[in-house]
């Protein structure tokens, strides 16, 4: 390290780039690093997988009915994890799943990040009635376990995975809009606030270019871990038959269609599953990483 | 304490007439006709259509429909199961005895694992034992508990035959329903056979919908262990020369229990939701299962019934535990 001449304070170093010093936490976190890499890998086969995975998902070998995988007597070297009930390569459809997932998880945060970053700062803005209003419906959204009020969304609009990720997408609005809200009231008091203001900012610059960017880090934190939770839900809801439908190769309607095999074939239960909880552990841990790094009360 | 009470509880009305409107919506919202959604896909000429509208004051304006709904509901009228004709409230009463027991089964279990995991992980920080734990409960907290129930059941009951792939009792057994309660009715009945019957097939499902709990609740007792070990008053006692074993159990824990039970009372949502997955799993007799067939069969008002009604546990048993944190801990009743 070579010491950084200063004009202004001899003497002093200059503080480190703010990614650098976010890595030099984050990377301090075994388990967030491989977390990671893990998570860096699902992206890439679900980008690659038409071009990684052996066989398309949906064609079916009717010679390789429930093939065992490769290891055990009966399997084969082409279908490495097997072929389910009818003769479809199970982890070609493993790989493609990784694209509905990844989407899924990337659809539902960015709409209820929209909305409720929206919501958040409407009501982090505008106190009295709006606010009332607005924190009184995520109230009551709140006051339903999640996945039922993602059923009862699902079942007013029909199944189907797009209506299941916008059911998720409703259920995780209200901590969205509560942390973004709370943060807001909790920067609007500061005097950078009040000195931009005084200089004539619009209330959108205020809400939207003064304030939101110093929001950010719960909310990024917050985006990771309901990225994991999104993917656990619609896998739940596709495996209730209220998400993607079959033949979709979604890894939750992957186990709903596999749930009659348990007694003769464990590999059509065992790898989908398998798949969806690397998944969600990866991205946890990732958060849990996120968390440390980006929030300054656990920094020294 | 009665002003505390009385503030919690008047703050739980509006939310419970929120959801009443979320429930009223409900069958409004369902693109179609209610009408022909009722009765399905027969047919129905316009005379009797039109006299069905009125009967169920479908031709009256919203606000007028709403105050009905709200009256009934208050006098306990959900409506009835399109499929069965039953009364939704005395369907729901009759499954949810299955539910309780087996969400208070798998409470149990979780804390009968998670409080000493938690405890030992906090006192030994940064042991072999404190990471497997953490280890174990991240996986926990993230696990597919649908897939997570698979699995146990390929194992435990299909390879190993251990236990019961399904439902609440084997078919050899009758047991006269006198609490709801499968293990205090076979109990009741006499027949041992029936008591280690309802126990067995209680086992795995209890474990699958205790998994995330346990997680949760390991992770927040070490947490809070950890928080509560570095307090001054914990140094005091050491520095006293009172035994370790003492300090943990008596100074410490104590303490650490607090937020541990705010936790545990919000396991009940996640219970609950849980409960959805777990008993379509192992063909539980609850109102997860009840509810899931009554969606898949578009059976409204049992769905809107049930979810109203699980929406007043949730609330109730939220409201039970804040009073409950208020008399354990006076600082929060005097805190405005």
């Amino acid at each position: 390290m070579t010491a950084i001449p200063t004009e202004t304070t001899p003497g002093a170093v200059a503080p480190p780039h703010p990614i650098r010093e976010f890595w030099s936490y984050f990377s301090e976190n075994k388990g967030a690093v491989a977390g990671l890499v893990v998570f860096v890998t699902v992206v890439f086969v679900a980008v690659f997988a038409n071009l990684i995975a052996p066989h398309p998902p949906d064609v079916q070998y009717r010679d390789h009915l429930l093939t065992p995988p490769f290891w055990q007597t009966g399997g084969s070297v082409e279908f490495l994890l097997g072929t389910d009930a009818v003769g479809r390569d199970i982890l070609s459809r493993i790989m493609h799943g990784a694209r509905y997932s990844l989407i899924i998880g990337l659809i539902v945060i960015t709409l209820s990040l929209t909305v409720g970053i929206g919501l958040g700062l409407i009501a982090g803005f505008f106190r009295g009635v709006v606010e009332i209003a607005i924190m009184r419906a995520m109230d009551i959204l709140l006051s339903l376990p999640g996945l039922l009020l993602a059923l009862v969304i699902v079942a007013i609009l029909g199944p189907g995975l797009f209506n299941a990720m916008f059911a998720i997408a409703v259920v995780y609005l209200p901590h969205l809009v509560r942390l973004t809200r709370a943060a807001a009231i909790a920067e609007r008091s500061k005097d950078y606030v009040t000195a931009s203001q005084v200089s004539g900012a619009g209330l959108l610059r205020l809400m939207v270019i003064t304030v939101l960017p110093n929001c950010m880090a719960p909310l990024i934190v917050q985006a990771t871990l309901s990225f994991s939770t999104a993917i656990l839900d619609a896998a739940a809801l596709g495996f209730l038959g209220m998400g993607a439908q079959p033949p979709t190769p979604e890894w939750g309607t992957m186990l709903a269609e596999a749930r009659e095999f348990v007694q003769r074939a464990w590999w059509v239960v065992t790898f989908p599953g398998l798949a969806i909880l690397v998944t969600v552990l990866a991205l946890n841990l990732l958060g849990d990483g996120l968390r440390d790094a980006l929030d300054p009360r656990l920094k020294r | 304490m009665l002003q505390f009470f009385l503030r919690r509880v008047s703050l739980v009305i509006p939310t419970f007439f929120g959801v009443t409107l979320l429930t009223f919506a409900l069958i409004r919202l369902v693109p179609g006709d209610p009408i022909e959604l009722l009765v399905g896909e027969r047919g129905i000429d316009p005379a009797r259509h039109a006299m069905l509208r009125a009967e169920l004051g479908l031709d009256k304006p919203l606000l007028a429909q709403y105050a009905i709904y709200i009256s009934d509901v208050l006098q306990g009228d959900l409506g009835k199961s399109i499929v069965t004709k039953e009364p939704v409230l005395s369907e729901f009463l009759t499954l949810f005895p299955a539910t309780i027991e087996l969400s208070l089964c798998a409470i149990v279990f979780a804390l009968l694992l998670g409080l000493p995991a938690g405890i030992i992980a906090g006192v030994k920080r940064g042991s072999a034992f404190d990471h497997t734990v953490m280890g174990v409960s991240l996986t926990g907290y993230s696990m597919p508990i649908f897939w997570w129930g698979l699995l146990l059941m390929l194992y435990f009951s299909v390879y190993l035959g251990w236990t019961p792939v399904s439902g609440r009792i084997s078919v050899m057994y009758w047991v006269e329903p006198v609490t709801g309660f499968m293990l205090i009715d076979s109990l009741l009945s006499d027949d041992k056979g029936a008591f280690i019957s309802a126990l067995s097939h209680l086992v795995l499902p209890s474990i699958v919908l205790g998994t995330i709990p346990l997680a949760v609740i390991a992770r927040m007792t070490r947490s809070a262990m950890l928080e509560v070990l570095s307090e001054d008053y914990v140094r005091t006692a050491r520095a006293k020369g009172v035994p370790p074993f003492q300090v943990i159990t008596v100074h410490a824990l104590r303490n650490a229990l607090i937020p541990v039970i705010t936790v545990i009372g919000l396991q009940v949502g996640v219970l609950l939701a849980g409960a959805i997955l777990t008993e379509t799993i192992f063909a539980w007799p609850g109102i997860g299962k009840w509810l899931i067939e009554s969606v898949n069969r578009r059976d409204y008002p049992s769905v809107q019934g049930g979810v109203l009604l699980v929406a007043v546990v949730v609330i109730t048993v939220n409201l039970i535990v804040d009073l409950l944190y208020g008399l354990i801990n006076p600082r929060i009743r005097y805190a405005r």
